[in-house]
């Protein structure tokens, strides 16, 4: 891969950090008047996730890290494995590690599409849409005629994944989740 | 759309009255406006400044990185206290509070020592900004009260310790090691709304500054910082007129230079004609304009920014 000075650090650009390849959220110039410039960088972690902060003198380099993203349809899972189509005509399959799906496996969800990450040809990291529809498998009674106001009730979904739901929802349900927030939107129109 | 302009046009004649401002402040002063070139056969000497090449007639030359130089050699053939107020440029400088190309009030002032300068600096900003709450400190005493930390008398290690949780295992130099904990430690640690003036800094930071020996052995720049809500808004010196050290400095710098850079024989003739005893400042225009407006991005008060340009 290519190596990139500080001053082609820019948001989205991928990069090594250490042995974990990085996506740069943020560069700011840094440098006191007659003094040395930095770079001062925010950077995520595309295999942890965690936003590492560092400074770089100007004009130092980073090697560019093979990291795509590409649009993949969910499959099924083995127990061990996440598997995943390429939905560019290659039909390609990949498997990907439970710690690169992590808390997506909430919204995983057959023939659905997600945006799966390839570092050095294997996914690192699997996103959902913003919006998934789900069945609800179980969760209390509904109560008739609590369409309004009122309070809320555990429901879970097929994937396992618990979500606070109206009193009205019965089981068999398919809900709109906001995956971003992990939030019931509404019923799904059917 | 990018055939817009980066500020908006209110923010245009803020600027108009802010150069009208200073106009106004010098002419009361007696103080000569002038013009020097933009375009300069000599590079800057400072290793920590990328002057921008350009060719003019066949031959190599340079945008300026201040007016420096030629306004030195004006003082030199006798103009008095003299200023300016003209771009300047700097390459691969950008970011929230840098645009490669930007604008910049550098004045001269005839027998004031830095005291006098710093005070005179402080009403020229303070009056402008309607700040007149004003804080003086010592580069030590600012590293010590904001980074805990005496800059004079720490080890080279202990500076290295200190910067390990920004840089990870990079190796940096002392003077490195102190602009990163200026930069990133003391910086936003500064009291808000106050005229910060942090002076008598190492004398391996003296730029064009005159250098000296306080009590505790330590060698001294006379040269001083303002800082306003953690932005850096002027760098001034009691100029230093001595040809021969002015040409030791020129060396080290050159030393330190990753592209050969000749040295400005103009500008060490007119040193070697004699400058005048005096103390000059150069204060960055965009950012008081940022502060003044209370604008984040310095993209905001350009009429357009290098994404522009």
């Amino acid at each position: 891969m290519a190596n990139y000075s500080t001053n082609e650090f820019k948001s989205g650009l991928k990069v090594m950090l250490e042995g974990d390849p990085c996506s740069i959220l943020e560069n700011e110039l840094v440098k006191p008047g007659k003094g040395q410039a930095f770079s001062r960088v925010k950077l995520r972690n595309l295999k942890t996730g965690r936003v590492w902060e560092r400074t770089f003198k100007s004009g130092e380099k980073l090697e560019g890290a093979d990291v795509m993203d590409y649009d993949m349809e969910y499959l099924y899972a083995d127990g061990e494995f996440f598997h995943f189509m390429a939905t560019d005509g290659s039909f390609e399959q990949y498997a990907a590690p439970v710690e690169a799906v992590a808390d997506t496996k909430n919204w995983l969800k057959e023939q659905e599409a997600y945006e799966v990450t390839l570092f050095n040809g294997a996914p690192i990291a699997v996103s959902a849409p913003n919006f998934v529809e789900l069945e609800v498998v179980e969760t209390d009674p509904g109560l008739k005629g609590d369409t309004a106001q009122g309070g809320t009730k555990p429901a879970f979904l097929t994937t396992g994944a618990m979500v606070r739901v109206p009193l009205f929802i019965n089981i068999g349900e398919v809900l709109r989740i906001d995956t971003r927030t992990g939030e019931y939107v509404s019923r799904a129109k059917v | 759309m990018l055939w817009q302009p980066s500020a908006d046009i209110n923010t245009l004649r803020a600027r108009a009255d802010f150069n009208a401002y200073i106009r106004d402040f010098f002419r009361l002063r007696d103080v000569l406006e002038v013009e020097t070139p933009l375009l300069s056969r000599a590079a800057v000497s400072d290793a920590n400044l990328l002057p921008l090449a350009a060719t003019c007639l066949s031959k190599a030359c340079y945008l300026q990185t201040s007016p420096e130089y030629p306004m030195k050699r004006l003082l030199a053939a006798g103009s008095g206290d003299i200023y300016q107020i003209c771009k300047v440029f700097r390459d691969e400088e950008l970011g929230k509070r840098h645009n490669p190309e930007f604008s910049m009030l550098e004045y001269y002032r005839l027998h004031f020592d830095l005291q006098t300068l710093k005070d005179e600096v402080a009403q020229l900003v303070g009056d402008y900004l309607n700040i007149q709450r004003r804080l003086d400190l010592s580069y030590r005493q600012a590293f010590i009260k904001y980074a805990r930390l005496d800059p004079f008398l720490a080890t080279d290690d202990e500076l290295q310790m200190r910067v390990q949780p920004f840089v990870g295992a990079l190796q940096l130099n002392r003077d490195e090691c102190l602009d990163l904990l200026i930069s990133h430690v003391v910086e936003p640690n500064l009291p808000k709304d106050t005229l910060v003036f942090i002076g008598q800094y190492p004398a391996s930071q003296a730029a064009l500054a005159q250098t000296y020996e306080n009590d505790s052995a330590d060698m001294l720049a006379q040269r001083f910082e303002l800082y306003v809500n953690g932005l850096e808004l002027a760098n001034g010196y009691q100029e230093l007129t001595d040809v021969s050290e002015q040409k030791r400095r020129f060396a080290k710098e050159q030393a330190q230079c990753a592209q050969a850079r000749c040295a400005d024989e103009h500008f060490l003739q007119a040193l070697a004609h004699g400058l005048p005893d005096c103390s000059g400042v150069a204060l960055g225009l965009d950012r008081i304009l940022m502060l003044k407006l209370q604008l984040k991005d310095i993209s905001e008060v350009l009429s357009f920014d290098f994404a522009r340009a």
